[in-house]
């Protein structure tokens, strides 16, 4: 058992590391300029360009190079938001009691019922379409997902006999969060954080589709694949590789947090699904 | 199971009315005044005085909200700014493409996701077992539209078998027609649906199978079949069923992609261009109606909960799902 959960962890974090290497050596290398149309449109793999060329001449791989940057972006940044803001509400519903606690769990039940996306399309439609946007949305958006798990968890160790006996030693509140809530709760939180990763990726890639993403001329997966859809069958592989890389670094990301699951919790550590 | 279903009616409506203040005050605090979208680029502070006040914004939110609310209850969901078209009608027409998309998607994801996820589970030690478990692992990593970029490619431009994209004008007058525009987006839809639910019915397949109440029928002499159908299935499928609840929710709300893929006028794309104009009360009417969606779906996977697990009749809402 402990030899597949690691197998698992292993080729997850080969898969996301590919990613983050492309991203890594992109800030320093380039094969060609990111607006250097000299190729020729739409030319096929091969002839100095290892994928060949986009509608406009642009060379595809350092297209893909710099959409693995807003591809990562987007899934940091997004999760941060997403664990500030989640976290915090999650703790306040939990110490709430009664209607506050209720009419909060309604709330983010309604929120939760909306897809992530649509959410996104309504924050970035009011602000502008930029990456910032897209983040701050995704963000959002997935923060009623990680409040609703945090306010389960933060109950769950709340109802503890060790928190009671805890309090009547005379812990105060602050430091029974700090010394038993996070720490008990992380490592469930820290797998679906990483979960969280992959859907903000993909949800990036989706708002790009729909133009509503980083603006031209920065390389979005996203809308890489929007651009090329017109040209699919002429010239695929601008129609084919982000998507690869998009699978490529969110199933390695799913990889990874299901490896984590089995690490950090021994009592969940059976061959199932992520629920 | 009556005085149940009451109280889940009465919190119904309570949700609804929440959602709808919710709604209203969020699309309010929207930056961009909706009378912008009346008005062209150099208008004069008259015009845009004229325009707002033609449309009511100029007047208080709470007086905006009961207007509103009022249009509502008589089932009226308001005048397009830009279109000058009511959004009723708009939005029903909407329904006859997105409905029968959800629908049909989610029956066929069903179909597909409870026998594979259960063969996942129950032969999780088999290459065809772990073969499931990859491919719905590749699944959920897939984004949406990128599936359906290659349906089109291989079975509409390669084989010419079924359109690239569109809706039959005439709509369901060419049911013909109107089923085969509808072939590769349901297919799109409820691949990417049976791949999160396989992963959901395998665990909770896998929960059973530990479970000490099986392995007491089996030692009290049930045959396999016959313990996994008297207290298995039932068991399995609580969980199952609140999460099928929410992903049919999030796809009437989310095909909005899937509809701009296959470039199908449906709900969301008829929420993408009123986003995209400022157009509040189309905004206001889909989301409106697609909460109202939600909600039921969410009463209806409550009651089946109920219906299944006598244990969970006690408690208002949720259960099962993890």
């Amino acid at each position: 058992m402990k030899r597949r959960s690691s197998l698992t962890l292993w080729t997850g974090a080969v898969f996301a590391g590919l990613v983050v290497l492309l991203a890594l050596v992109s800030l320093f290398w380039l094969p060609y300029d990111s607006d250097d149309t000299s190729g020729g449109r739409l030319t096929g793999p091969g002839g100095g360009h290892l994928l060949g060329t986009d509608k406009l001449g642009r060379d595809l791989f350092t297209q893909l190079m710099t959409g693995s940057r807003i591809a990562l972006q987007a899934g940091l940044g997004s999760v941060a938001v997403a664990a500030l803001l989640g976290v915090t509400l999650g703790l306040l519903a939990a110490f709430a009691q009664g209607w506050f606690d209720d009419t909060l769990s309604a709330l983010l039940d309604i929120l939760i019922a909306f897809p992530t996306l649509l959410l996104a399309m309504l924050i970035v439609a009011a602000r502008s379409a930029t990456l910032g946007s897209a983040i701050l949305a995704i963000g959002l958006a997935q923060s009623a997902v990680v409040a609703r798990l945090t306010r389960i968890l933060v109950k769950r160790v709340l109802a503890q006999d060790y928190i009671t006996a805890s309090r009547t030693s005379g812990t105060t509140w602050p430091r029974i969060v700090a010394g038993h809530v996070l720490p008990n709760m992380w490592p469930t939180l820290a797998v679906n954080l990483a979960l969280q990763f992959g859907l903000a990726v993909l949800a990036e890639a989706g708002l790009s589709y729909l133009g509503l993403g980083a603006p031209p001329p920065n390389a979005s997966w996203g809308r890489m694949l929007q651009e090329a859809q017109a040209t699919f069958t002429t010239a695929p592989a601008g129609a084919l590789a982000p998507g690869v890389l998009l699978v490529l670094l969110v199933i390695g990301v799913n990889l990874v947090a299901d490896g984590l699951r089995d690490v950090l919790d021994p009592t969940a550590r059976k061959d199932r699904a992520a629920a | 199971m009556l005085r149940y279903l009451l109280r889940r009616l009465v919190f119904l409506l309570v949700s609804l009315v929440l959602a709808s203040i919710v709604l209203f005050v969020l699309l309010r605090m929207l930056p961009g005044d909706p009378a912008n979208a009346l008005t062209s680029v150099g208008a004069s502070p008259e015009q845009i005085a004229a325009a707002r006040h033609s449309i009511g914004s100029d007047k208080p939110l709470p007086e905006q909200f009961t207007h509103w609310i009022g249009q509502l209850a008589s089932g009226d969901l308001g005048t397009s700014f830009v279109s000058s078209l009511p959004v009723g009608p708009e939005v029903s027409q909407r329904l006859n493409v997105t409905v029968p998309l959800t629908l049909s998607a989610f029956v066929l994801a069903v179909l597909v996701a409870v026998p594979a996820g259960f063969v996942a589970a129950y032969k999780r030690r088999t290459w065809y077992g772990a073969l499931l478990s990859g491919v719905s692992q590749l699944g959920i990593a897939v984004p949406v539209f990128w599936l359906g970029m290659i349906l089109i490619a291989v079975f509409a431009l390669n084989a010419g078998w079924l359109p690239s994209g569109g809706f039959p004008q005439d709509g369901w007058d060419t049911p013909g027609e109107a089923i085969r525009a509808l072939v590769l987006p349901v297919i799109t839809v409820a691949l990417v649906m049976s791949a999160s639910l396989i992963r959901y019915v395998r665990s909770a397949t896998l929960d059973v199978l530990d479970s000490e109440y099986l392995r007491t029928a089996r030692a009290l002499g049930s045959s396999f079949g016959r313990a996994m159908w008297r207290h298995g299935l039932r068991n399995a499928s609580v969980p199952v069923i609140s999460i099928l609840g929410i992903e049919l929710a999030s796809t009437l709300l989310g095909a909005v992609v899937v509809e701009s893929v296959y470039a199908l006028p449906g709900l969301g794309s008829l929420l993408a261009t009123g986003i995209a104009q400022h157009d509040y009360p189309v905004i206001q009417g889909v989301l409106f109606v697609s909460t109202f969606g939600v909600l039921i779906i969410g009463f209806v996977a409550d009651l089946v909960q109920r219906l299944v697990d006598p244990r969970l009749r006690g408690r208002l809402s949720g259960g099962g799902a993890r």
